[in-house]
């Protein structure tokens, strides 16, 4: 296999620039670079120079051996001085050197799982940490890298087989002295697992939108003052404002950070009764959008509500108050009210945090819930007792077979493709 | 000097010997078997029964490829049970207590009974072989047999050793000689060897034996037989007596464990975890007071009494004081003190998955040799070594079982893809598609297959056949019979009243849905014989199963389509682990699907291997 390099930090001028060689020659190649290697694991400041002994820069090398290393190969990092014309002299030669070559997107990520150091839900873990904005969807991305999913995964796994094996004994040692009746046992094991599962869907959509963010609709009539809100928050001008009422015909939607926790501000078409097709469109969409929300803000000018789709853990506003607002009260003009709107709001997506599960994409979701429906099947079964053994046992080894495949025993091939082709170069 | 000239030459009469000279036989090669003694055919050397749970899917199979073992259980069988009878078909497995005597006899039959397949006498002391071909064999008295093939089936004679107690003495099974020479010569093939070890009860007179205070075990009341050709049981039917040890049992035991030729050290070799001498049971079951003893007669007219379950290499005097403290065995005479044995197994990881012997040209192994234990394995690989010797005489195809076909397949995968670390026995739970791989379905699954290949006779397929139109028709009229759902209801089904009609056939699928009731309302399916409607019934049972074990087969199947050609180099694939690299080349598996049950195999060396195969066919293309 080649040995790749590729500099592994972000692009442009910085304070310090990380080149990483992975592969069977990274050694030599430091060597060839810099003269004598530092000891493995220990950093040191050697001289980079060219073949010809032209020095291009002075930096800190560290080598890494297999056993210890993020790809899993002998690597070298170095680590230079955030210069581009650094960074391209360095590169230029590493380009030149036999048996090396310039990493393709994701590749260090792919050798890493090829290397066994990192499951399919690790590598999940960590293009989420890389994009990570926000400090939730950092301790989110941290845990599962540290393999939190995959131990629970591996538990549950541990559970399943050993509610299996208590019925293949019960079959294959039949004329011998084992139990011949364990469905107590059996019924016990699976009963906790199906709670475990149940517990981790529950948590998943909130865990979903710690990675992709809560979605906030803004609804109300028609010149409610819910685009001047939006901006006020956005601080900049997202969302046309005019005072003609129905201005909003589509969904606007602005990303922004409450404690931490990543929203997705949705604003919408003012809500009323109209002969406008493309305006009635429009409202039809709002009301969608804010029914699949997570959170309803419901704005008004006289902080009165017209709309059902309205759950607790919603709020309700009335706009325009730029005098003296009390409680719910706010004004996008003078920005009263606003900061306590957002505390509230930090305050019930925190509680809605609490409950996330380690799953958190719709690949676990499929997973775990298959998983669970032949956990069902298989309850059912134990029913008929001893008949139907068999066909238990095979329900148990289908949802066994759904936890190796979040953690991406089988079907390897597909998956492999699909998650390595979102990685960009470097990671 | 007496010469011979064979295409397929089989060392050793024993289970996987005289299987795998009749399926050399059937498939028309010209065959010969070596034995010591031709009274050694069909010799039963542990206990006189066939079959069991997975066993007796073994036995189906080799029935299916129209083989001996089945046929010849049947005749011998004196007590028939199907195990796990409760438990769904899939599960359920024939067994028979056997008489050893008809059995061997029964055995001699059929071996004389096929005409290009000729019996020698003599102990095989050699091979001969050409550079790396091995074409034959030397005898003692210094003849040479010539052929094409070589099957070895030795089981445990290969440096077998003895332990009564702390007395031990070279042997194969008691009675025999061992092949030190033959095992001399294996050695300079430099194959990997492995030690186990396996042990037997002392066996009991059973004229000294209080049966009347015995509890009895008969047979079943509609015995079901191995062969899909045979219909009852020609022998007398016996009953099996049942007793258990008891503390004092236990005691006697404890207090001699350092005189245990298993716990006194004498024995390196390791034993299967689940058939434990009684030492073992009473030192790992501590908390047990009393374990279960099978008395099994060995024959109709033999007095010798098998106790199953308490196999034991202690000294001859512990070994009786022990037995007489067992109820109903208090004043019991032993005709044969128990022992264990040690042999060399070769590492099974070195054939391939014909059980040729890689890097030697006509060298086929099969049997306990390689590492397996019972009967019933022993017979399936002499039919794989047998159908595979013979294709390679012919020029044909290697035959091949896999996984997804036969358990003969299961073993077959298991054997050279993971190799064994204790015995080898057959157990249902290795057979990942158990529901489609029944006891019942053995002939569908395999006779078409043994047809095509010639080792299925005429009188077989034709009564498959037969068979097989029947259960067509049969399932014809099930799936035209449209049931009323209030008729449906009265069978005691829950369905759904407002529902669309469902055929017969489909109401079959309802787990309660006896076929019988069917019969008793539509006469059209009254007319069905009971066998074909009892069979169309166990395929309803599963068919939901089916239809989705069918994507898992078919995505096993797509693996198996990804061919490691044969000298593939892992050696070029730097990020494999050491220890994975060398798995591989040991194994040299055929295919992904082989290779990606390798243990300690990770999806991404998987990926990998495909990588380099694809680099290297687009490469070949290019060129």
């Amino acid at each position: 296999m080649d040995t790749i390099f590729a500099v592994s930090t972000a692009p442009g001028k910085a304070g310090v620039a990380v080149i990483r060689i992975s592969g069977e020659l990274a050694f030599a190649t430091a060597e060839q670079l810099s003269g004598v290697l530092p000891e493995l694991r220990y950093a040191a400041l050697r001289k980079i120079r060219d073949g010809s002994g032209r020095v291009l820069d002075e930096g800190l090398i560290i080598c890494f051996p297999e056993a210890g290393s993020f790809t899993g190969e002998k690597t070298v990092e170095l680590q230079l001085h955030g210069s581009v014309s650094v960074v391209k002299a360095v590169l230029a030669e590493l380009s030149g050197m036999n048996g090396l070559r310039h990493a393709e997107a994701g590749e260090f990520t792919k050798r890493a799982m090829l290397n066994g150091r990192l499951d399919l839900t690790q590598v999940e873990a960590l293009s989420d940490l890389i994009e990570a904005e926000t400090e939730a969807q950092r301790q989110q991305a941290l845990k599962l890298l540290d393999g939190a999913f995959s131990e629970k995964l591996a538990a549950l796994r541990a559970t399943f087989i050993r509610a299996a094996a208590l019925l293949e004994a019960s079959i294959d040692f039949a004329d011998e002295e084992v139990p011949e009746d364990v469905s107590d046992e059996v019924r016990d094991l699976l009963n906790s697992a199906k709670q475990e599962l149940e517990k981790e869907l529950a948590g998943l959509r909130v865990s979903e939108r710690i990675r992709e963010g809560f979605e906030i609709a803004i609804i109300g009539p028609p010149n409610a003052g819910k685009s001047s809100f939006l901006n006020y928050l956005a601080g900049r001008d997202a969302a046309i404002i005019s005072s003609v009422a129905g201005t909003t015909r589509d969904v606007i939607e602005v990303r922004m950070d409450v404690g931490g926790i990543p929203v997705t501000l949705l604003d919408t078409a003012g809500l009323r009764d109209t002969d406008d097709e493309v305006e009635s469109i429009g409202i039809e969409r709002a009301i969608q959008r804010a029914n699949s929300a997570d959170i309803r803000v419901y704005m008004s000018e006289n902080g009165l509500a017209d709309f059902d789709g309205l759950r607790p853990g919603d709020f309700q506003l009335r706009s325009k108050v730029d005098e003296k607002p009390k409680a719910n009260e706010i004004s996008a003009l003078t920005g009263a009210g606003i900061h306590e709107f957002l505390d509230k709001l930090q305050a019930s997506l925190e509680v809605k945090v609490a409950q996330s599960s380690l799953a958190n994409r719709e690949r676990h979701a499929i997973a775990l819930e298959s998983g669970k429906a032949h956990i069902l099947t298989a309850l059912d079964l134990l029913e008929d007792g001893q008949d139907s053994y068999d066909l238990c046992s095979e329900e148990i080894r289908m949802a066994v077979r759904c936890l190796e495949r979040l953690l991406g025993f089988v079907d390897v091939e597909h998956l492999l493709d699909e998650i390595f082709s979102s990685f960009c170069v470097g990671k | 000097m007496k010469h011979f000239d064979f295409d397929v030459l089989v060392i050793g009469a024993g289970h996987a010997g005289t299987e795998a000279a009749a399926a050399a036989a059937r498939m028309g090669v010209r065959t010969g078997l070596v034995t010591f003694n031709k009274t050694d055919i069909g010799v039963m050397s542990c206990n006189p029964a066939i079959g069991g749970l997975g066993k007796g899917h073994l036995v189906r199979e080799i029935d299916a490829l129209d083989g001996v073992m089945s046929r010849v259980a049947d005749k011998a069988g004196i007590q028939f049970r199907l195990l796990n009878r409760r438990k769904g078909p899939a599960v359920q497995g024939p067994r028979a207590q056997a008489d050893r005597k008809i059995y061997a006899r029964e055995m001699q039959i059929e071996i004389s009974g096929y005409e290009n397949l000729a019996v020698i006498e003599g102990e095989v002391v050699d091979f001969i072989q050409q550079n790396n071909v091995i074409c034959g064999c030397k005898i003692a008295d210094g003849s040479e047999i010539s052929s094409k093939t070589v099957i070895l089936t030795s089981g445990t004679f290969l440096r077998g050793k003895i332990h009564v107690g702390d007395v031990s003495k070279s042997g194969g099974r008691m009675g025999a000689k061992p092949s030190v020479a033959l095992a001399k010569r294996i050695d300079s093939f430099g194959l990997p060897l492995g030690r186990l070890k396996t042990g037997t009860p002392p066996r009991l007179d059973g004229r000294t034996i209080a049966w009347d205070k015995l509890e009895m075990q008969p047979g079943d009341d509609d015995p079901v037989m191995f062969s899909f050709l045979s219909n009852e049981p020609t022998a007398r039917q016996i009953s099996c007596g049942i007793t258990h040890t008891s503390e004092k049992t236990h005691d006697v035991i404890r207090q001699n464990l350092d005189r245990s030729a298993m716990y006194g050290g004498h024995i390196d070799g390791v034993g299967p975890r689940y058939c434990p001498s009684i030492e073992d049971k009473v030192v790992r079951f501590a908390d047990k007071s009393s374990h279960q003893v099978f008395l099994e007669p060995e024959g109709l007219d033999d007095h010798t009494v098998y106790p199953n379950g308490i196999s034991t290499s202690l000294p001859e005097d512990v070994q009786e004081t022990y037995v007489r403290s067992i109820f109903g065995l208090e004043d019991v005479t032993i005709l044969q003190p128990g022992y264990a044995i040690e042999y060399d197994f070769v590492d099974p990881r070195s054939l391939d998955r014909g059980l040729a012997v890689r890097g030697l040209k006509g060298l086929f192994l099969a049997g306990q040799i390689n590492g397996t234990t019972g009967y019933e394995e022993a017979a399936a690989q002499g039919m794989v070594a047998g159908l595979n010797a013979a294709a390679q005489v012919l020029g044909n195809e290697p035959v091949r079982f896999e996984r997804t076909d036969s358990y003969i397949g299961v073993m077959i995968d298991d054997l050279t893809t993971r190799g064994v670390t204790e015995p080898y026995r057959m157990f249902t739970s290795r057979a990942e598609f158990r529901l489609s791989l029944r006891a019942d379905n053995a002939d569908q699954r395999l006779t078409p297959m043994g047809r095509d290949l010639g080792c299925v006779g005429d009188a077989r397929f034709e009564s498959f056949s037969a068979k097989m139109e029947d259960i067509a028709s049969g399932r014809d009229v099930l799936q035209s019979v449209k049931v009323p759902n209030e008729t449906a209801s009265s069978f005691g089904l829950k369905i759904n009243n407002k529902g669309a009609k469902r055929t017969a056939y489909e109401l079959l699928t309802f787990k309660d849905m006896e076929p019988e009731s069917l019969a008793n309302e539509y006469e059209e399916i009254a007319v069905i014989p009971s066998d074909t409607l009892r069979q169309i019934k166990i395929e309803a049972t599963y068919a939901n199963y089916l239809e989705r074990q069918k994507n898992d087969v078919a995505l096993l199947e797509k693996d198996r389509a990804v061919r490691i050609p044969e000298g593939f180099s892992y050696d070029g694939l730097s990020s494999l682990s050491n220890e994975l690299r060398l798995k591989l080349n040991n194994i040299r598996p055929e295919n992904i699907a082989q290779a990606g049950r390798i243990e300690g195999m990770t999806p991404a060396a998987l990926t990998l291997i495909i990588a380099k195969i694809r680099q290297s066919a687009r490469k070949s293309a290019n060129g």
